[in-house]
């Protein structure tokens, strides 16, 4: 047997049959996505950077109940509340996010009974500050302006399974 | 007035050949990369240039432009020189190597002693970096590879005695001629010396540190090897005169045993083709085998490589050199 072994290292049979199996390899194609250029299918239920809604009408939903923060297990969210001079209703004067803090469970969303506070398809807000990624109420209502259509849509897909 | 002429002739000579040589390894050393991430299914560098192109020379203008750092218990002298040796030494080889018909820049009559002597100083650079390092990696990688740079000349070197017994001569372009038959690619010593080629390549591998026998720097052991200490230009020379080594072994296993600016067949439209073309296609093709080999063979163990080198090789190729010049001796001449 040791001579068996011996005439096939001799041979080199396992590197020729190594080199034929990468080169069948080296054609195939790339398992690498171009990522900024291509990017991955993504799924309604993706859970990326947080959004404040608003009604069609532009009243916010929001309505301070601060179920959010009790729930969120990584005490990322801070909340003030007080009547709004205008018309008496609750609302928050002050609604932060600390995206260092926060890890997209998802929780909040869940908890929230008005579909406020909800975590948009974007994954892509990498800042150059920590500071930056102290999120306040302005910051999320900007936010569910930008990505309203997406997150009305990835809602309305996931609904049925809710 | 003839000596000025002649000598701005080699200068000219020698920096068309520098430049030639440096812009082939800018991109031998992205094919290097392609290759390998092609075989494990990654794209490899696409962003620089189409197709990542300019790849290499964007990773040239960064190690110039970024700071050298010496630690401050290195050698000063030493850690600065030692990359420049490994450079010049590599670039030095090219000098008699021939890429064409009378293609030279010094048709040495000793070409492949003088190839085997400047490659086997290359591992001054590695002991000088090493050394003058004054950190523990860098001194065990530079022991590592002085260790394993002799092991693996000395096979080479009877590998190197077997094709100068066919070929008669010490010279390269000799050697070249000696293989200009009219079989073509089956005139090359590639074939009757077939398994001198294939402990040529192996001991190649181990002589320029390429995986996997790159245990001189290799990454899980000693991170970086006798380069861990080393940045910005003086890496650069450090990498540069390893790919050009690379290159020379590639283009001395085409000299000895590829037929060198041969045709493969000696019929008309082969060999319209001008010989360089042949050579450079040569060479590409050993340095694919290269690259291959560093995608698909896992790193060796230091006591797998010494055995590798003592107990395997050198018994094997000292027995080809008696066997080949017994053929020669007593089979050839009858013949004739």
């Amino acid at each position: 047997m040791p001579i068996v072994t011996a005439a096939k290292a001799l041979l080199l049979k396992e590197f020729v049959g190594a080199f034929f199996l990468s080169f069948r390899y080296l054609l195939k194609p790339k398992a690498t996505l171009n990522y900024p250029h291509e990017k991955n299918p993504q799924s309604p239920r993706y859970r990326g950077e947080h959004a404040l809604r608003r009604y069609p009408n532009g009243e916010e939903r929001c309505i301070a109940c601060k179920l959010c923060e009790a729930i969120c297990p990584a005490q990322a969210i801070t909340i003030e509340a007080a009547p709004r001079g205008n018309d008496g209703t609750r609302r928050t004067t002050r609604y932060d996010i600390d995206m260092t803090k926060c890890i997209y469970c998802g929780y909040c969303q869940e908890a929230c009974p008005v579909d406020a506070i909800v975590e948009g398809p974007n994954a892509e807000f990498a800042t150059e500050t920590r500071e930056e990624l102290f999120f306040d109420k302005q910051r999320l209502l900007d936010n569910g302006a930008v990505w309203e259509r997406e997150i009305a849509r990835n809602l309305a897909a996931d609904a049925p399974y809710r | 007035m003839d000596l000025l002429l002649s000598l701005l002739i080699i200068l000219a000579k020698s920096l068309g050949i520098l430049i030639v040589l440096l812009v082939l390894v800018a991109y031998y050393i992205l094919a290097d990369r392609k290759i390998w991430a092609a075989v494990q299914l990654r794209r490899g560098p696409n962003v620089v240039g189409p197709w990542g192109l300019w790849q290499s020379f964007a990773d040239m203008i960064k190690f110039m432009v970024k700071e050298p750092i010496i630690p401050d218990g290195a050698n000063k002298g030493v850690f600065l020189i030692a990359p420049l040796v490994t450079a010049t030494l590599a670039l030095a080889a090219w000098a008699v190597i021939p890429v064409n018909e009378g293609w030279a820049v010094a048709n040495l009559n000793v070409g492949v002693l003088y190839i085997f002597a400047i490659s086997s100083l290359g591992v001054y650079g590695i002991i000088m970096g090493g050394w003058a390092s004054n950190s523990k990696y860098p001194f065990l990688a530079a022991l590592r590879s002085a260790a394993q740079m002799v092991s693996y000349e000395v096979s080479i070197g009877f590998v190197i005695i077997t094709v100068l017994l066919c070929a008669g001569s010490l010279n390269l372009s000799d050697i070249v001629r000696a293989q200009d038959t009219k079989w073509g690619i089956l005139g090359w010593y590639w074939l009757p010396l077939l398994p001198m080629l294939v402990i040529f390549f192996v001991s190649a591998l181990a002589e320029t540190n390429r995986p996997p026998f790159d245990l001189v720097e290799a990454e899980s052991e000693l991170v970086a090897g006798f380069m861990v200490e080393y940045s910005s230009g003086q890496y650069l020379l450090f990498m540069l005169g390893e790919y050009v080594a690379i290159v020379t072994m590639c283009a001395l296993m085409t000299i000895l045993f590829f037929g060198g600016w041969l045709p493969p067949i000696n019929i008309a439209p082969f060999t319209w083709v001008p010989g360089v073309v042949w050579f450079v296609l040569k060479v590409s093709w050993f340095f694919f085998l290269f690259a291959m080999v560093k995608a698909f063979v896992p790193r060796y163990r230091y006591d797998q490589l010494m055995r590798l080198g003592w107990k395997v090789f050198l018994p094997i190729s000292l027995a080809a050199v008696i066997i080949v010049a017994a053929v020669l001796e007593f089979v050839v001449k009858v013949g004739q």
